[in-house]
């Protein structure tokens, strides 16, 4: 199975799409269907293709196992953390209004942060579940 | 002129029933893995695409065509590699590809 050319080209020319797809419906995800899970799942998609190509050994120096463990835990810093930011400013928790002068630019702006948290968080922990499940040690080497 | 678009449209997604249609069909009928394959592949590649395209015409000139049209250009891409895939996979996995014994000898 030396020989998988159309696999690994085919990848190649595709994964930089996908991960331009999940941010897309990550930014999208305001004014349409879409949003931080779907857009993390992607863009995690793109890590196990790479993955399921390239080997296991390739992806791991791509994205290490603590860089994706560490995506999973800074998503939910970002997303408490706006939450505490709007308390902070005399809002209650995850008021979005509170976070600019005009409360409909607060809005977007405290969606957005908290989409990226949720992006962060699920295409964290979804690497991190496939590279823990893929990396099991099985009976064939 | 809109007439016009809906005749294309109605008979590019007719189109893509049949080919469906036929592709479900081959994949119940065909005898083994590498037949089959051959069935699902142009499902999707035929099926899919005149469906796209009849949505296309439907959709007229605006983002959602350009949209349809990405759409379509991805299962051009993917579904062949994909099939190629699968049936590296069944080879490499050591099926063996059905014959029919011209010789009329029974194994």
């Amino acid at each position: 199975m030396e020989d998988r050319v159309i696999l690994r080209v085919g990848a190649k020319i595709l994964i930089p799409y996908i991960l331009l797809f999940a941010l897309y419906v990550q930014f999208h995800g305001d004014y349409g269907p879409g949003g931080g899970f779907q857009a993390g799942v992607i863009f995690a998609s793109a890590f196990i293709l790479y993955a399921l190509i390239y080997g296991l050994a390739h992806a791991r120096r791509v994205l290490p196992l603590e860089l994706a463990t560490f995506c999973a835990a800074l998503g939910v810093v970002i997303f408490a953390g706006v939450g505490i930011v709007t308390l902070l400013k005399g809002g209650l928790f995850l008021e979005y209004g509170v976070l600019r002068h005009d409360p409909v630019h607060g809005q977007h702006l405290g969606i957005l942060l908290v989409e990226l948290g949720v992006f962060t968080t699920v295409f964290g922990s979804m690497v991190a579940f496939f590279y823990s499940f893929a990396g099991r040690r099985t009976g064939r080497s | 002129m809109a007439i016009v678009l809906d005749i294309l449209s109605w008979a590019a997604i007719a189109g893509g029933l049949f080919f469906m249609v036929v592709g479900a069909i081959g994949v119940l009928r065909m005898p083994d893995v590498y037949t089959r394959l051959h069935a699902a592949g142009m499902t999707d590649t035929m099926g899919a695409g005149l469906i796209l395209i009849g949505l296309t015409f439907q959709a007229g000139p605006t983002l959602v065509a350009v949209r349809l049209m990405l759409v379509w250009a991805f299962l051009l891409f993917t579904n062949p590699i994909s099939t190629h895939a699968l049936a590296r996979a069944a080879l490499s996995g050591g099926v063996e590809p059905f014959r029919v014994d011209m010789e009329g000898d029974k194994p």
